[in-house]
């Protein structure tokens, strides 16, 4: 065994507080070669570490320096293409783990970077020459989402040749878009942008699109993911509705509720088809809301009224007898299975109820989310697209915009929601088209408008006439006229400002819904601080979530407009496509492996792990696919699990060297 | 003193890596071994860490809920605990043990937790084992 010590200096970053020269004379009798490099990340130290292995001066190879996280895999192309096992590395960790953190004593911060090199030593010496593990790859992909982003991202991959399989939690696709009227920064329809994109994933052939359901279990790995799927109950048969909605208009008004499309600004009944757009446009029964009529339940065998067999007002609406409550229905749905290489998480966002703000008169009919805005001005909305309050019909005189209601507020959150600004502007500059005599406010931070197009929408709206007042608002006053008080600010005046308006739209923070962390729960997807779903690397691996395989794309990433979606949704595809038009695909070796010898076949490991992966027949048997080296079952009375790369010999091999 | 750090690759070990980024300074005594999950560490590492002179060992995992292999987190902590209790019989006291969860994230409380496992080590005073084999040699 010759063991090679390749020591960095990372410019000053390490050299200025350990003592590199003192750390050479300390190792040069414990190894076969030492050498140093102001950067060892750099080619020419590349090439000299891999000459060593060519020319058999050494054939393990330790290096210190920065954390493992930024250069192995640069490290271990060394060792491949010289022909070594490239696992037969180990990075002592002397930068994040030791200069940057002990800078102000020098000495102990040598002595421990000692001890970090020696355990790297005595782990290399422990190492197996491992191979990467070789898995064929599913040509399929899962997307979990079917706004403008899963859409997006499915429909370049279908015309890439990939299978998919779009799952949308809601009876139709089109996410926040479909319920828009216009879009900034263009102000074009957003109807027009989103419908042809709804009918292509519905009519693709590639795509097999399952909407109202939800994936329940993710198994398996990168390459290979098995994917388990609820298609919830509908209770009207698809194949027979024609989503001629004769149905949704006939339920009794105790059988409605406020609809969800609408953002609860109008009502829907027990039988429903989400929207006007809706694709597939088919109808829902929702049975928490059914009165069930003439006492026929769900599942209530057929009987006779009135020597006629009785039939519920949707029963007999519907002209294709796809409603049939006689048949029993399973509340459960359906469970699908299949398996898929990559996934792409495309869940989008909430914003927050104004519930949530006192200061803000909730309780007022004319306080409303932007959101629900939306629907007002949407030709489909409940007013038609007129600027009109939805408490008495009338058209306001005034509305004010009050912006960052629970962003950049360290009660709720601390990050910009990006958007609100701007589609402020849009919403005031519609209301203005439509109806200029509207008086309208804009109370915000400041105006944020960064990009292409963006700040000449601004100046458009100052110059059709909307105030934008510079000013936190500290409070909304209901006054007994039902109008509302906006105790603002103006920072350009330096004195408090005091607005009457008939109508508040509050521009709600942007946040990840809460099933959505569920879901990453579920498939191991980190979340970050901020409460959106994790990137492995905000510059270098955008569209990546931390886990191999999965990609993220839209706002359940963070807060972003239509054209920074439809970018990255289209990115996480091509990443995708790139990694999976190979034959087959390269994982690391770092996975349970099992002494037949030693095994007893006493079952404890198929207990423990959380992946299925370890079955015991006469003795365990690991399923390389779907082990992810987690090291639970490693506990083994018997000790015949052991994890390859992460070995108990090394670790105890660790210990030794820093202890000892 | 010294003190061993068994760190899952996800969560703390990054959270031990962005301390380094942000200068968070801590006790050099702390000295970090890199699992996959929390999970991995058996109860024999931490036993032969403290048998071998460590004066204290903490596992630290991603937070609860969060962990990469669903609950090795929950087994590692489970096994820390039920450890910490007996190590009294040992003559060790519990304390020389602990379980940390943090996020990947949250350096800062990768660092409190380190200067705070330091003092309350440094205050128990070196691992017997370790004073009596010197008092031996
Ligand atoms: C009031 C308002 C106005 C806006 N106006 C504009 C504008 O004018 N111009 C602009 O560029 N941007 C605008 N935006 C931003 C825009 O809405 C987003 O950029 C865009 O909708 C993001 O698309 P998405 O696909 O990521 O998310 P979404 O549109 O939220 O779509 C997510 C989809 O995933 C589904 N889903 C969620 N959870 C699950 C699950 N667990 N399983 C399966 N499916 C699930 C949802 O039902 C939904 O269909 C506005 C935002 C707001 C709040
Ligand atoms: S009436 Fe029948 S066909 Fe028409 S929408 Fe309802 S279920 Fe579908
Ligand atoms: S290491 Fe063991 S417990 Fe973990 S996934 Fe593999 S087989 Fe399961």
């Amino acid at each position: 065994m010759k063991i090679g010590l390749y020591i960095c200096h990372c410019g000053r970053n390490i050299a200025d507080v350990v003592d590199i020269k003192n750390l050479i004379g300390y190792f040069k009798d414990k190894v076969n070669v030492v050498r140093d490099h102001l950067f060892m990340c750099s080619e020419p130290a590349w090439e000299m570490i891999r000459s060593d292995v060519t020319n058999k001066l050494v054939d393990r190879v330790v290096i210190a320096a920065c954390s493992p996280y930024n250069h192995e895999k640069f490290f271990r192309s060394a060792l491949e293409t010289a022909g070594l096992s490239k696992y037969l590395l180990e990075i002592a960790n002397i930068r994040e783990q030791c200069s940057w953190v002990h800078g102000k004593n020098k000495r102990e911060a040598t002595e421990k970077a000692k001890r970090l090199i020696e355990a790297a030593i005595s782990k290399v010496k422990t190492l197996k020459p491992l191979d990467d593990l070789r898995f064929e790859v599913e040509r399929s992909v899962l997307v979990i989402g079917g706004g403008i982003a899963g859409m997006t991202a499915s429909l370049d991959l279908a015309k890439m040749g990939f299978k998919v399989y779009l799952v949308e939690k809601e009876p139709s696709v089109g996410g926040k878009l479909i319920k828009f009227d216009k879009i900034f920064p263009l102000n074009d329809c957003a109807s027009c942008v989103v419908s042809s994109l709804m009918a292509e994933v519905a009519n693709n052939p590639m795509i097999e699109l399952i909407t109202y359901a939800e994936v329940e279990e993710v198994d398996g790995s990168f390459g290979n993911f098995n994917v388990k799927v609820r298609k919830k109950q509908t209770y009207v048969d698809w194949e027979k509705c024609i989503g001629c909605g004769a149905c949704t208009t006939v339920c009794p008004p105790k059988a409605w509720k406020p609809n969800e499309f609408d953002e609860g600004l109008s009502k829907r009944a027990a039988m429903y088809i989400v929207s006007p757009q809706a694709v597939p446009k088919k109808a829902v029964h929702d049975p928490e809301l059914c009165v069930n009529c003439g006492k026929k339940k769900l599942g209530t065998r057929r009987f006779l009224r009135g020597g006629k067999e009785y039939l519920t007002p949707c029963e007999k609406a519907c002209p294709t007898k796809a409603i049939d409550r006689s048949k029993s229905w399973n509340p459960e749905g359906e469970l699908l299975n299949f398996n898929v290489g990559a996934i792409i998480v495309a869940t989008g966002y909430k914003v927050m109820e104004k519930e949530t703000f006192k200061e803000y008169a909730p309780h007022s009919p004319n306080v409303i989310t932007a959101l629900q805005f939306e629907r007002i001005l949407s030709p489909t909305g409940p007013t038609g697209g007129k600027v009109l309050r939805l408490s008495d019909g009338k058209k306001p005189k005034a509305i004010s915009f009050i912006s960052c209601v629970g962003s950049r507020d360290v009660r709720y959150h601390t990050y910009c929601s990006k958007v609100c600004c701007l589609y402020m502007l849009k919403q005031a500059r519609l209301v203005k088209e439509r109806e200029p005599e509207i008086d309208v406010y804009i109370h915000v931070i400041d105006v944020r408008a960064p990009g292409k197009d963006l700040e000449e929408y601004y100046i458009e709206a100052r110059r059709m006439g909307i105030g934008v007042i510079r000013g936190k608002v500290g409070g909304i006053e209901e006054l007994p006229n039902g109008r509302l008080r906006i105790l603002g600010f103006d920072a350009d005046l330096g004195m408090p400002v005091e607005v009457e308006v008939d109508l508040v739209v509050l521009a709600t923070a942007i946040e990840l819904p809460e099933d959505s962390k569920e879901l990453a729960r579920k498939i191991g997807v980190a979340v970050d601080p901020s409460g959106f779903l994790k990137e492995d690397h905000p510059k270098l691996r955008p569209v990546e979530s931390t886990l191999s395989g999965i990609f993220l794309a839209g706002c359940c990433q963070g807060p972003k407009d239509v054209s920074e979606t439809v970018a990255q949704a289209k990115a996480a595809a091509a990443s995708v496509a790139s990694l999976l038009s190979k034959e087959e695909i390269k994982v690391e070796p770092f996975i349970a492996k099992v002494n037949e010898e030693a095994c007893s076949g006493c079952g404890i490991c198929e207990n423990v792990c959380p992946f299925n992966a370890i079955k015991v027949n006469e003795v365990a048997v690991v399923d390389e696919r779907s082990c992810k080296g987690c090291g639970i079952c490693a506990s083994c009375p018997a000790k015949a699990i052991d994890i390859q790369g992460y070995s108990a010999e090394s670790i105890i091999a660790e210990i030794d060297a820093l202890v000892g | 003193m010294k003190i061993i750090a068994f760190a899952c690759q996800w969560c703390a070990y990054r959270s031990a890596d962005l301390a380094g980024t942000l200068k968070y300074e801590y006790p050099s005594s702390i000295t970090i071994i890199k699992v996959p999950c929390s999970g991995r560490v058996e109860t024999e590492f931490i036993l032969k860490a403290l048998a071998e002179g460590a004066d204290g060992v903490f596992v630290a995992g991603c937070p609860k809920n969060e962990c990469h292999y669903r609950k090795g987190n929950f087994v590692a902590e489970l096994k820390t605990s039920i450890l910490s209790n007996i190590l009294p019989e040992f003559g060790l006291e519990s304390s020389r043990i602990a379980f940390l969860e943090v996020s990947s994230s949250d350096a800062k409380k990768f660092v409190e937790f380190a200067r705070n496992f330091d003092e309350r080590v440094r205050s128990l005073g070196r691992n017997p084992i370790r004073r009596y084999s010197h008092e031996k040699d």
